[in-house]
């Protein structure tokens, strides 16, 4: 196990740098000085050269990148010139909006899939289960900002039950905290299911055909032990890696979500940034959201080989 | 066939609707089994004597369509509800699979495959069931059965893959077992073992057994009765000695005949029966054998014979123009 | 041993047979909508429709009428036109995009995956490493450095969409690049360049093409997203998604404003997910449609 812990850590770090490296050159690439935009109307040839020296823009690109990754391992990650707060500081306080955003948006969308997959894998072919694949295929092809405004129609204009848009941290104040994110996870939720419903459907339905299914038949056992214990283990593969690929996705923020519902996450943060030019917050905010997903998809890896007893001793 | 019945298959058919047709899996078969005896069952693949074994088990998938009765201890299987069948299985009805790699649940361990059943129909709790798994693991020949309760079937060898497997189905000390090919994936060397595991635990257990194979060598001294199945009937049935010495069909001496002899030369070539098994989407009119028979003619290919008895009564047959020959010399 | 036991099970659990009709009937009606949109679209100057730029602040938000069929939006311009010409603009970064996307990645999964080795290695690193970065994010950054336009929309939509057409091209390549065709090819003398175009392009290309269907379906709700925030087409040329964020201030008193493209919009995604949906099933019959 330890064994192929390490096996897997030592591909994580050439990765990371790749990702790293790419973030930098496009934001170094991105036309627009940014020693102009730093000083504005007050942006003289002179000013100019003296903070594009200061900051130490005009060193080479390569110098430039060793810089800032040192900066980057040491946890500085740079300041934004317009709020003053460091990028670390700004991640931090925006990251628990995010993150709530997203645990709630997966939750919802695992209790409307896995149940939805599971029955649907035992009746397979049966109308429920062709009634609800289409279901899942229409769902899919609404964009997420639709669904947004139908929710925000339904519960905050007409029905009135809901806010629209707002925010209360979660430590003041749980229950108005709750109230502004119903919404915008039932959002995210809704355009979840339909992959982990399909996936999950697919996937026992493979599994449903095992010998070993029939062989469990065999020994009598309680149809909801079979299901539940004998066929949706070895089916939980796949459910694992698109629930980690959802969370991945959703660590970059939901930049479009959290606009439209107005909450102090990630995606706004970074919508901020670029609207304003910030390079320095967009850089290093990527940066953070890129490792994100690729730490992600290694925790993934790692609870795969926990499932499957057959990748951990080697053999898959 | 002496000793009170145990099970009794009454004109058991089974279809199934598959896209190429309707596909005729077993044709009328009826067999009886008397408690403690030994019945093989012998074919080529396609033969239906799997798709036979699972109306038995009830176990045919959702679409297949059973006809006839199967009587199990005075019930009959077809018509029993879900509840009373699962109750019947592990503790009256047990099987054995053909590949334990498959057969065995590879994400779950040895101990909660086995124990499972133990819990659910012997109502042990997890001590006692893990004592006593360990204890059936003992009994098929397993070393160290106790290491092997926490590891995964992969874990283990093919042989080993199919002690367990039989394990798990002797474990509610089961009234009939059926053991469906359970050789087959297995190496040459292994099959003896298994087979006799599997004939000591039956005796030592007063259990009925059906051994389904495609090869005549394994049934030979292991069964009390034996059962030719074509195309999904079954054309020739008689005690395993009468078998042997007394064929009388053509199918069933030629099954024979390709069983590759100790004592022949080297490079003797074997004899294989020519043409291939009928398609079962296509019922043909006469007797499904006669294509590829050499004594067929045309009444065989117009009739299909019935299965009647010889001059022994326990001995019956499906042929017009059956062998009457003593086989003994060529065994 | 027991093969036709087993056939006899894939055969029986294979599914229904009314599955290929319903794939039919649902299939044709997707092309014909999409012929529907991709009709209105090419032929919208020739029809009779007012000018979606012509404002006539009298009617504001006014419900249908004899003169405007769909009604008017918050500035007054009739929303029937302005429908049927942001579906050129939805069509248009919809179609090209992919284009992009499945003519390189395209290409380079092909590459990867018949000569392996160190390039393939390379490839799919590349790959992974441009998986992690957030699509809408680089997007949104490309467009506001560059500044927003159609066609800056369109390429960086194409060139976030390589790595998806890579995959598909790499593993379609994988598969075949191990077959007697190829082997008997090679053997026979052929160049590489032959192999890849007359042997491997031909079989790859069925899988692409349904790829390419669900990529145009992705790129539409992106440009949708983009368009939505206002971050997308610049205005005044107004696409689906504009016309959906601007609607959306109308949500109180004229909900069809939003409504109206939004369903327009989704019946159009849905018809390229089910045509693609429908070809990736004849190319991979084992994953089946839907």
């Amino acid at each position: 196990m330890l064994e192929f812990l390490a096996r897997r850590l030592f591909y994580l770090v050439p990765v990371l740098l790749a990702v790293s490296l790419l973030t930098f050159l496009t934001a170094s690439l991105l036309p627009g000085d940014l020693a102009y935009v730093i000083l504005g109307d007050q942006a003289t040839p002179e000013n100019v050269e003296a903070l594009r020296r200061d900051l130490g823009l005009d060193q080479p690109i390569w110098w430039r990148y060793l810089g800032w990754l040192g900066h980057v391992l040491e946890g500085d990650l740079g300041r934004s010139f317009r709020t003053g707060q460091t990028v670390l500081q700004a991640v931090v306080e925006r990251f628990p909006v995010s993150f709530e955003l997203m645990l709630l948006a997966q939750i919802i969308a695992l209790v409307i899939g896995v149940p939805l997959g599971i029955i649907c894998a035992a009746r397979s072919g049966g109308p429920f289960d062709r009634f609800m694949t289409s279901t899942a295929f229409g769902m899919l092809s609404v964009p997420t900002f639709l669904s947004a405004i139908l929710l925000i129609y339904l519960f905050a204009v007409r029905l009135r039950w809901l806010p629209a848009t707002g925010y209360a941290p979660l430590t003041e104040n749980p229950l108005a905290n709750l109230r502004f994110f119903i919404l915008p996870a039932l959002t995210l939720g809704l355009a979840g299911w339909p992959g982990i419903m399909r996936v999950l459907r697919s996937d026992m339905i493979a599994t449903l055909q095992e010998d070993f299914i029939t062989l469990a038949k065999a020994k009598g056992l309680k149809p909801f032990r079979i299901l539940f214990l004998h066929a949706l283990k070895p089916s939980s593969l796949t459910l694992v890696t698109i629930t980690g690929i959802n969370i991945g996705h959703l660590m970059g923020g939901a930049v479009v979500v959290e606009q439209i519902f107005a909450l102090p996450g990630i995606g706004r943060l970074l919508l901020g940034a670029i609207n304003t030019r910030d390079l320095i917050v967009l850089q290093g905010v990527v940066l953070c959201v890129a490792c994100g997903y690729v730490l992600i998809n290694f925790i993934v890896d790692t609870v795969y080989a926990v499932l499957d007893p057959r990748i951990r001793h080697g053999h898959a | 066939m002496s000793g009170p019945t145990l099970l009794s298959v009454e004109d058991v058919a089974v279809n199934l609707p598959t896209s190429r047709g309707n596909l005729r899996a077993v044709d009328g078969v009826t067999l009886t089994l008397g408690a403690g005896k030994t019945l093989g069952i012998v074919g080529e693949s396609g033969c239906g004597k799997t798709m036979l074994s699972r109306a038995i088990l009830q176990l045919l998938p959702k679409k297949a369509k059973v006809f006839g009765r199967v009587l199990f201890d005075g019930q009959d299987l077809v018509r029993l509800s879900p509840e009373a069948l699962r109750k019947l299985r592990s503790r009256s009805l047990a099987v054995v699979f053909q590949d334990p790699m498959t057969s065995l649940n590879p994400v779950l361990t040895i101990g909660t495959q086995l124990v499972e059943t133990l819990q659910r129909h012997l109502e042990l709790d997890a001590g006692p069931a893990r004592k006593r798994g360990a204890e059936l693991l003992a009994a098929v020949g397993i070393p160290a059965p106790e290491q092997r309760l926490s590891q995964y079937p992969h874990q283990l060898s093919g042989g080993m893959r199919q002690r367990v497997a039989i394990a798990i189905a002797l474990s509610c000390e089961p009234k009939l077992l059926i053991a469906d090919e359970p050789t087959t994936a297995l190496d040459v060397t292994i099959q003896a073992q298994i087979l006799d595991l599997l004939a000591r635990e039956q005796r030592r257990r007063r259990m009925a057994m059906i051994l389904i194979t495609h090869d005549l060598g394994v049934v030979a001294g292991r069964a009390d009765e034996v059962a030719v199945m074509y195309a999904g009937r079954v054309v020739e049935r008689a005690p395993t000695p009468a078998l042997f010495k007394n064929m009388q069909m053509p199918y069933t001496a030629a099954l024979l005949a390709a069983i590759p002899k100790m004592d022949a030369a080297p490079h003797t070539p074997l004899p294989a029966i020519a043409g291939r098994p009928p398609d079962p989407t296509h019922l043909m009119q006469g007797c499904a054998f006669a294509p590829r028979c050499r004594c067929a003619d045309g009444q065989c290919l117009r009739e299909k014979p019935s299965l009647v008895s010889a001059e022994l009564p326990d001995h019956h047959y499906a042929c017009f123009h059956p062998l009457r020959i003593n086989a003994g010399a060529n065994t | 041993m027991a093969t036709l036991e087993l056939s006899i099970r894939d055969e029986v659990v294979a599914g229904p047979v009314h599955k290929t009709r319903r794939l039919g009937m649902l299939f044709w009606i997707a092309v014909g909508w999409m012929i529907l949109v991709f009709a209105l679209a090419i032929l919208a100057p020739a029809l009779p429709l007012p000018r979606p730029t012509d404002m006539d602040m009298l009617v504001r938000r006014a419900p249908p009428s004899a003169s405007h069929w769909l009604g008017t939006d918050g500035l007054g311009r009739d929303e029937l036109a302005r429908l049927i010409y942001g579906a050129r603009i939805s069509l248009v970064v919809g179609l090209c995009a992919p284009v992009i996307g499945v003519t390189v990645g395209g290409a380079l999964g092909m590459l990867a995956g018949y000569f392996r080795g160190r390039f393939d290695a390379l490839a799919v690193g590349g790959m992974d490493v441009l998986l992690a970065f957030p699509p809408l994010i680089f997007a949104l950054a490309v467009t506001a450095f560059l500044g927003q336009s159609v066609f800056n929309l369109t390429c960086i939509l194409g060139v976030l969409s390589i790595p998806a057409f890579m995959r598909v091209a790499r593993a379609s390549t994988l598969t075949l690049a191990r077959r007697e065709f190829v082997i008997a090819a090679q053997a026979l003398g052929a160049t590489h360049a032959r192999i890849l175009l007359r042997e491997l392009l031909p079989n790859v290309t069925l899988p692409l093409l349904a790829f390419f269907l669900l990529g145009v379906a992705v790129v539409i709700v992106v440009e949708g997203a983009l368009s939505f925030l206002g971050l997308g087409v610049p205005p005044p040329i107004s696409s689906w998604g504009s016309m959906i964020g601007e609607g959306r201030e109308s949500l109180e008193i004229a909900p069809w404003l939003a409504f109206i493209p939004a369903a327009a919009m989704f019946l159009t995604v849905l018809s390229f997910n089910i045509v693609g949906d429908s070809l990736r099933a004849l190319s991979d019959p084992r994953q089946g449609a839907l």
